[in-house]
């Protein structure tokens, strides 16, 4: 097992390596002068000069790629240009708001998607099933920045029965420890926090699960459908046991490795990629962070937050590898 | 059996969670506005799109960042109200030199910081020393505005030496006259701040910030919130609310659908589009913000025919201003006729536009040699500011209307870095751009804007290349002049020349509206775009 893991970790390096550079040519691959860039209009050229010296514009790329590594492996991605904040300490904020969206959200995707796929497997072609995958057709096709505002508009505005956007009501103290407010709220037994955190994240995390849920109920549909048609299946019904113990313990359990697959994928997405979500509910997290520091051409941000994005998937996707085995012990660990 | 235990476990918290949740979000909102009725607590939440950067005034040059730092800290002088003229703020009064370098400042006495060290003569000489030198050890990065404002850092810098020269009073030697000093002391950055605190925090002044403003600072959530309390002992008046939060909320729409839904009580960046639905709403007032800004369409006077005056003043005719603002700017914009804003002192309000007439600037190029007009290049901005939110669509319209005259312009883009780094190599022909003001100073816009000081090619701020030897000596006499009346009849005067001369088109001065509940009252927007909010109040 442990070899296993050591050699998955090993294959992440090429994986780093690669991303590191991309991540680090997205400043010299935009057009123009990157020191232009960031200073707008307004720069003198004395400014200009200054900035390209301060970022090392000037030198060779191979030692400006140089230098971004070794800072990197030592946990210094720079400073925000506008901020002036390390990189590494603004995610720190960014990470856990953006952590706990991402469980919810994925707790209802896994929840709702796996319940439609397998109901919809049992039942092909019935009543539910069109229903179901019709909505998960939709919940894909559907843009998230209209659908939270919808959301907004008829919860928030009209029916008054969850807070429009934010994290926490203003007027709510919560003293923090981990940043994850509903976890945090629980750890000091304030019930009120509690409720009004867990109020604010309900809408977001609708909003979020909605691709995720869809591809989930999909892929545990067809998943589902290919395992039910196996002989030992027709096995388990002819020797009469009772339908659920056929459909969750011998089917499903069979069925859910693909699904793993996609939970994987899109834990990892929505690390990074719930920019629209974030902005819409002005939840202040990593998606929202990137999206204003790439508007605002601050380069240190956009390079350690992808390159940190980056590393956080392929952890994930590295635990998944890992779970695969519990899930099929047929998956050879070498 | 486990596994299906801990799912059914899962679904009936969650299900729990959505009933508590459910039922006590409404009643839990002591916040909520209901029309006509003021509110339950005496707090006002602002809602705005970016959040600020630092807190540390000196340290930041953005308008999100100033719009706090200004209410919880004091500049030596401030603006008026509701225009950019000076008035006294920690300091009581000053005197200039007769040779106009030397600037001696009387200070208020008796005013405290936020945690209750004394403001006097000393602590402001830390603070101008912090701003003039760069790698100052009480610095978290620079003072950027001090390096635009004042030439440079020391000892480039237009500022040599400042002292106490009592306990309450200090002075400011200055290397030559230079007339937009005091204006430039008046901005947001150059505010003081408590040396205590700036040992204390170091580089973390800038999430722990300490003055002397009307609110003290409490906590600052990044990307969320920053919350401000009154300050009980502030010298000048007394805020009328107890709390003021600033929320980030950075979609336009869901801004105004928090303000609908009661959660925040005043809003600025409202999508043209919710216009109407604001004024028609009864809960709601909306605010015009004074322009401080300018949209341009600058002729290149290298470039023939641009070079003629006659054709440039044929081009200020055949372009329809209202109608651009019209479609684009949602009607929130004014027409300009000066490259002033006219919220600025030294706006020359006599000179009348040039008319939009097709017919005249035909016959006008004809007259200038060209009837069957020319070719030539219109560049649009690629990225949007207040001044023009839409500068593709801005071209296209003046290309349509450049064409009734005969002009043919064909229409140009790059990304930003290169369009300017071309402009200021004077590549274009025509080129639509842009300024906000810093200081509220004439000298701000027109000498940067129009001197040929600044026509240097790979370094313009003057993209039309215009070089008046008339205007570039008004506006050196207005550097020098320290008396506010003749400078500005300086600037009016360099205006003439200016609106006779055309290397411009002025397009536009925009207004930021902002939507506020009806019972926040005594909110006074400041064209600078920042502004203290302890005369607001909420009840």
């Amino acid at each position: 097992m442990l070899s296993y893991i050591i050699k998955r970790i090993l294959m992440i390096i090429p994986v780093i390596i690669g991303v590191s550079i991309l991540s680090f040519l997205l400043i010299h691959l935009v057009p123009g002068d990157p020191a232009r860039m960031m200073l707008g209009e307004r720069a003198t050229p004395k400014q200009l000069v200054e900035l390209r010296e301060t970022l090392g514009l000037n030198d060779p790329l191979y030692v400006q790629y140089g230098r971004f590594v070794e800072k990197a492996v030592q946990g210094d991605l720079g400073s925000s240009v506008r901020s002036k904040m390390p990189v590494f300490e603004e995610m720190g904020n960014k990470l856990p708001a953006t952590l706990e969206l991402t469980l919810f959200a994925l707790t209802i995707a896994v929840l709702l998607g796996g319940l439609a796929g397998v109901v919809s497997a049992v039942k092909p072609y019935s009543i539910f099933d069109n229903l179901s995958m019709g909505l998960a057709l939709f919940g894909v096709s559907i843009p998230v920045f209209w659908l939270g505002l919808m959301l907004i508009w008829i919860f928030g505005v009209h029916l008054h029965m969850l807070p429009p956007s934010g994290r926490l009501t203003v007027g709510v103290e919560l003293q923090t420890i981990t940043n994850l407010y509903i976890l945090d709220s629980l750890l000091t037994g304030n019930w009120k926090a509690f409720k009004d955190a867990l109020s604010h994240i309900i809408m977001p995390a609708v909003a979020l699960s909605t691709i995720p849920m869809a591809m989930i109920a999909r892929v545990t549909r067809s998943s589902m459908l290919e395992v039910l048609g196996q002989d030992y299946i027709r096995t388990a019904w002819a020797k009469g046991l009772p339908g659920r113990l056929v459909i969750f313990r011998h089917a499903f359990k069979n069925a859910f490795l693909p699904v793993l697959t996609v939970i994987g994928l899109q834990f990892g997405y929505l690390l990074g990629g719930a920019v629209m979500t974030e902005e819409i509910f002005s939840w202040p997290g990593v998606g929202r962070w990137l999206f204003v520091a790439i508007s605002a051409r601050d380069f240190p941000i956009v390079q350690g937050g992808i390159l940190m994005v980056a590393l956080l998937f392929v952890t994930i996707n590295l635990i998944v590898d890992i779970l695969y085995t519990y899930v099929d012990p047929r998956i050879r660990l070498d | 059996m486990k596994k299906r235990f801990i799912l059914f476990c899962t679904v009936a918290l969650m299900a729990i969670a959505m009933l508590v949740t459910g039922c006590g979000g409404s009643s839990d909102n002591a916040n909520e506005g209901t029309p006509g009725a003021g509110k339950a607590e005496n707090i006002l939440v602002w809602g705005r799109g970016g959040d600020s950067v630092g807190l540390d005034p000196s340290m930041i040059t953005d308008g999100e960042s100033g719009k706090v730092t200004i209410n919880v800290f004091d500049t030596l002088v401030e603006y008026e109200p509701d225009n950019t003229a000076v008035q006294a703020a920690l300091a009581t009064d000053w005197e200039v030199s007769e040779d106009g370098t030397v600037w001696t400042f009387n200070l208020r006495e008796g005013v405290k910081f936020h945690d209750g060290t004394d403001f006097n003569a000393e602590a402001v000489v830390i603070n101008v020393e912090r701003w003039m030198n760069k790698d100052h050890p009480l610095n978290n990065g620079e003072c950027k505005y001090w390096s635009y404002m004042f030439n440079g850092y020391a000892p480039d810098s237009i500022v040599t030496k400042v002292e106490a020269t009592g306990d309450y009073q200090v002075q400011f030697s200055l290397k030559e006259p230079f007339a937009p000093f005091i204006q430039n002391l008046a901005m947001f950055p150059f505010a003081i701040a408590s040396p205590a605190a700036l040992e204390e925090y170091g580089s973390d002044f800038f999430k722990n910030p300490v003055g002397t403003g009307p609110f003290k600072f409490v906590e600052w959530i990044q990307d969320d919130k920053v919350t401000l309390v009154k300050n009980e002992e502030y010298w000048g008046e007394v805020a009328k609310i107890d709390t003021l939060v600033f929320r980030s909320i950075p979609d336009n729409s869901a801004r105004f659908l928090e303000l609908q839904a009661g959660t925040i009580d005043m809003m600025d960046g409202v999508n043209p589009d919710d216009v109407a639905a604001a004024k028609a709403n009864e809960q709601f007032q909306m605010i015009l913000r004074p322009s401080m800004n300018v949209g341009y369409l600058a002729l290149n006077t290298e470039k023939e025919p641009l070079g003629n005056k006659q054709v440039r003043q044929a081009i200020n005719m055949a372009i329809n201003k209202q109608a651009i603002i019209d479609a684009f700017f949602a009607g929130l914009a004014k027409p300009a006729k000066n490259p002033l804003p006219p919220s600025l002192w030294g706006y020359n309000d006599d000179i009348v536009p040039y008319e939009y007439n097709p017919e005249q600037a035909k016959a006008l190029l004809a007259e200038a040699g060209y009837p069957d007009g020319f070719k030539t290049t219109v560049w649009a901005m690629p990225v949007p500011r207040p001044y023009m939110p839409q500068g593709q669509k801005v071209a296209e319209a003046i290309q349509a209307d450049l064409a009734a005259v005969g002009i043919e312009a064909e229409i140009v883009s790059y990304e930003w870095g290169i369009y300017l780094e071309k402009a200021e190599n004077g590549e274009h022909d025509m080129i639509l751009l842009g300024w906000t003001g810093d200081n509220g100073d004439p000298d701000n816009f027109i000498y940067a804007l129009l001197d040929k000081d600044n026509a240097v090619k790979g370094s313009s701020n003057n993209y039309a290349f215009y070089k008046s030897d008339q205007v570039h000596d008004l506006l050196i006499k207005a550097q020098r002049e320290m008396d506010q009346d003749k400078r500005s009849d300086l600037y009016k005067q360099a205006q003439v020349i200016i609106h006779e001369d055309a290397p411009w088109v002025p397009l536009d001065h925009s207004t930021d509206p902002l939507v506020l509940m009806k019972y926040v009252k005594g909110y006074m927007p400041h064209p600078t775009g920042i502004e203290k909010v302890n005369t607001v109040s909420v009840q």
